[in-house]
């Protein structure tokens, strides 16, 4: 009897995960979102989880890549909200949503620890050689934005690093171990209390456009369609006005 | 001049109390069951562990003294120390391992070079200095770690059960090897065994210790002769004739003559064990080849046997039942026949 | 007949034993099976030609040799003091110094701005008195693989000192050697294989680092950017430019583990 104890335990633990899901009464949606977008779509989330009894939302926040090679390799998801065009079309191509809709833009911002004690005023200080500067990877979607609007404002800068998301290089800015970095004003904007953001009359040169789409496979699609219906209407709008996102 | 030791060491159980004193070019044996404090006792004069209280002195100079909180390194003292199993270290070549002390004393390459292959020839190791360890045999190595401890003429030679760990016959030819270097050496000596042979082959003294405690000290032959305790009766019995073989028999210094079961030359003792000595009131007739006269010089009970010191040509000591003791009739001065059988005695090199 | 068969075929490995031993085989080793079949063969060599490959790859050999020297310099003895030395409070200092096994690489990267980063304990401290800034150097990069890679190695060590037998150093005091001259000519060279081991796992463990360098060395061609790094990047925005990266880095190691291996722990070994 003894040793079959372990075995049992096995064969409950399995049945316990087989049955979870083949409750009707209570469904699961499930979001691939940006990781900037995080804070304004667990506000909707729990929204919609109100006004669906019995509907549970959950998220998987990553990079916008990463999400899209997940959905590519067969990950399940009902809806996908990119930061970056490039990678909806990635999802797009595949056919695995179609008709995206452009929900919200997002542009660069100077964060500098809080009181700006290396004196940044505007995209010319990036090319100062004393002042340490992070900006994003040109492999991810805040670099690219960063390489355009550099370019446009026609400032050379002398970056220290090329962190490999927003997010490490706003670390970097709240440790205090940068001076400067080129992030997303939302991403400045979530952390009011550690760092403070100087703006960037050029801004507009670089405008990073978000998107989401409702996923073709998706388990869900009704509770899907109702989640981009929130993030449309004029709730969802002005969450996003909240955590600093532009309207497209 | 020389070691004195007063040493007290808990370790664990057992009390280890032993006061030991070596002359100069002295061979003291320590002899015990293991467990009985020896090794610690060893231990402790190499500066390997701290006594808890006392002193050691070598040559006037306070090695321990824990009263007044000396402790000298081990590796401060002037000794040369050989383990049970030979211990060389098995990255050197064995040239390396014997000038391994000169080294870390200060002696430069080529001299320490030097000595180390005169001290392998005269362990008769010549040649083999370029060996790795793990070439050499059991013997082979216990006579390069011999070596490696005597190369730096220290005060103190220390050894920890040097022979044990090597079967019987190899045993015979390092035990004359170490007999020859041990009578040359001006130094203390103070030779750790559980083997009495060893004891009474090698040492001009016999402590024997048993939980931590000495029981009995003396010459080899008095320790053997008059064993206080019923261990020491059992453990030291045996009587060491030393003489020199030739053919099937070994002639005595003492003027004896002892017939052995293999051809011997040299040097030798002829070694018989007390249970293996019969003894008789007229001359026994028969097979055995050993037959002495002797007079009963004592006579000792321990447990069920009775134990006979004899003196004559042949002084041997016998073990024989308490019943055949009386049947014999036998009293100190009685004359009695011995008899040994010839493939009883043992013979070692000396 | 059939008995002997089953003998043969399992080269005299029990069945309980050859059967998870070959899924393990075969865990450990498809994953890198599935790298050679995706890699793009066809743009193969314009992917390693692109700029900055080859600073990546050589930065990695060069900051993970760098590593495995200070791991070496410093662990040794740090694994000698737990070994062997009887000072106060060793369980609790053996079980600090492995702390950076379990502790994710990210959060070590973390850790070590808040010591010798710009703002840090030692590193402000630097920064004021020499004008030296460690964070987003090349420096920073062998400092984040130490961090990472050195209790690979003192945990190593430390196993060969337990192994090896004490009494030789006992033999060595007796010879007049005290116990550096102990250390350098009969212990080391006695635990010689196994610091050969650590030393290897240190440097492959130091080469694949990722976590706590990109967060305390940042990311910068050239200077910061070790292959690891550019194989995160690349899968930012072309998975095939991270496959064919991951193969390099792979194939290098390879080769190098396999030298080392014929070179040094060969003749350690015999």
């Amino acid at each position: 009897m003894r040793r079959q104890a372990p075995l049992a335990l096995l064969g409950c633990a399995l049945l316990l995960v087989g049955c979870g899901g083949s409750d009707g009464r209570s469904s699961t949606l499930t979001v691939f979102t940006a990781a900037s977008l995080t804070d304004v779509f667990a506000q909707l989330g729990e929204e919609l989880e109100e006004q669906r009894p019995g509907l549970d939302v959950r998220f998987t926040v990553a990079g916008s890549s990463t999400l899209a090679a997940q959905l590519v390799q067969g990950a399940p998801a009902d809806v996908f909200a990119s930061a970056d065009e490039r990678q909806m079309a990635v999802v797009t191509d595949e056919g695995l949503a179609d008709d995206p809709t452009v929900f919200a833009a997002n542009v660069l911002t100077i964060a500098v620890p809080e009181g700006n004690p290396a004196g940044v005023t505007g995209l010319a200080d990036l090319a100062r050689e004393e002042l340490a500067v992070a900006l994003c990877a040109p492999e991810v979607p805040c670099g690219a934005a960063a390489e355009r609007l550099l370019v446009t404002a026609g400032v050379e800068a002398r970056p220290d690093t090329f962190e490999a998301d927003a997010r490490a290089a706003l670390t970097k800015v709240e440790l205090g171990e940068v001076d400067a970095a080129l992030v997303y004003v939302t991403d400045a904007a979530g952390r009011p209390d550690a760092v403070d953001a100087v703006e960037i009359p050029q801004a507009d040169a670089a405008v990073n456009e978000y998107s989401v789409a409702v996923l073709t496979d998706a388990p869900d699609p009704d509770a899907a369609r109702a989640f981009v219906e929130l993030l449309l209407s004029a709730d969802g709008r002005r969450l996003l006005a909240d955590a600093g996102f532009r309207q497209p | 001049m020389s070691l004195a030791a007063q040493v007290r060491v808990q370790r664990g159980m057992l009390h280890v109390e032993l006061d030991v004193e070596v002359a100069d070019g002295e061979v003291l044996a320590v002899l015990g069951p293991n467990g009985a404090g020896k090794s610690t006792l060893i231990r402790v004069l190499a500066g390997l562990l701290a006594p808890d209280a006392g002193r050691v002195e070598v040559d006037g100079v306070p090695w321990d003294d824990v009263a007044r909180s000396v402790h000298l390194a081990p590796h401060r003292r002037p000794l040369g120390m050989v383990f049970q199993d030979a211990l060389l270290f098995p990255h050197l070549s064995v040239a390396d391992n014997v000038a391994f002390g000169l080294r870390t004393r200060g002696t430069a390459r080529a001299a320490a070079r030097a000595a180390a292959e005169r001290w392998l020839a005269r362990v008769e190791l010549d040649g083999l200095g370029g060996r790795r360890p793990a070439e050499l045999s059991g013997g082979q190595a216990q006579r390069a770690a011999l070596a490696r401890a005597l190369v730096g003429d220290p005060a103190l030679l220390l050894l920890d059960e040097p022979l044990s760990a090597l079967d019987a016959r190899t045993r015979l030819t390092v035990r004359a090897v170490l007999r020859r270097h041990l009578a040359a050496f001006a130094g203390s000596t103070v030779l750790v065994t559980h083997d009495p042979v060893d004891a009474m082959a090698l040492a001009d003294r016999v402590v024997v210790v048993e939980e931590g405690r000495v029981v009995q000290a003396g010459t080899p032959v008095e320790v053997s002769r008059r064993p206080r305790t019923d261990y020491v009766a059992r453990l030291v019995g045996l009587s060491l004739l030393p003489g020199t073989g030739k053919g099937r028999s070994v002639r005595l210094d003492g003027g004896g003559e002892v017939a052995v079961a293999d051809e011997v030359a040299g040097p030798v003792f002829a070694a018989v064990r007390p249970e293996t000595v019969a003894l008789y009131l007229a001359r026994p007739e028969g097979s055995p080849r050993n037959v002495w006269p002797l007079r009963l010089a004592g006579a000792v009970p321990h447990g069920t046997t009775v134990r006979c010191e004899l003196e004559g040509a042949v002084p041997l000591v016998a073990d024989v039942t308490a019943t055949a003791f009386a049947e014999l009739g036998l009293a100190p001065g009685a004359e009695v026949w011995a008899a040994v059988k010839a493939s009883e005695v043992a013979v070692y090199a000396r | 007949m059939s008995r002997r068969d089953g003998e043969r075929t399992g080269a005299g490995v029990p069945l309980p034993l050859m059967v998870p031993a070959a899924l393990a085989v075969a865990f450990l080793v498809l994953p890198l099976a599935g790298l050679l079949v995706r890699a793009p063969w066809s743009g193969l060599g314009a992917q390693l030609t692109a700029p900055g490959v080859g600073s990546a790859l050589r930065l990695s050999l060069v900051s993970a040799t760098a590593a495995t020297a200070v791991s070496l310099v410093l662990g040794v003895p740090l694994a000698w003091v737990l070994a062997r030395s009887r000072i106060r409070g060793r369980a609790v200092l053996r079980a600090l110094v492995t702390v950076p096994l379990v502790l994710p690489p990210v959060v070590g990267g973390v850790a070590l701005f808040l010591v010798l980063g710009r703002q840090g304990v030692v590193g402000s401290w630097l920064d004021e008195t020499f004008g030296v800034t460690i964070p987003f150097t090349t420096t920073a990069v062998v400092i984040a693989q130490t961090f990472v890679a050195m209790p690979f190695l003192v945990v190593s060590v430390e196993g060969a000192l337990r192994a090896a037998d004490a009494r030789f150093e006992d033999v060595a005091a007796t010879l007049g050697a005290d116990r550096w001259t102990t250390f350098r000519r009969v212990t080391l060279p006695m635990v010689a294989p196994g610091v050969a081991a650590g030393a290897v796992l240190c440097w492959a463990r130091a080469l694949g680092e990722f976590g706590a360098t990109i967060t305390f060395a940042g990311n910068f061609p050239g200077t910061t950017q070790t292959m690891p790094v550019a194989v995160y990047l690349a899968l930012q925005r072309e998975p095939e430019a991270a496959v064919a990266l991951s193969l390099v880095l792979l194939a290098v190691s390879l080769a190098t583990l396999l030298l080392l291996r014929d070179r040094w722990l060969g003749r350690a070994a015999a």
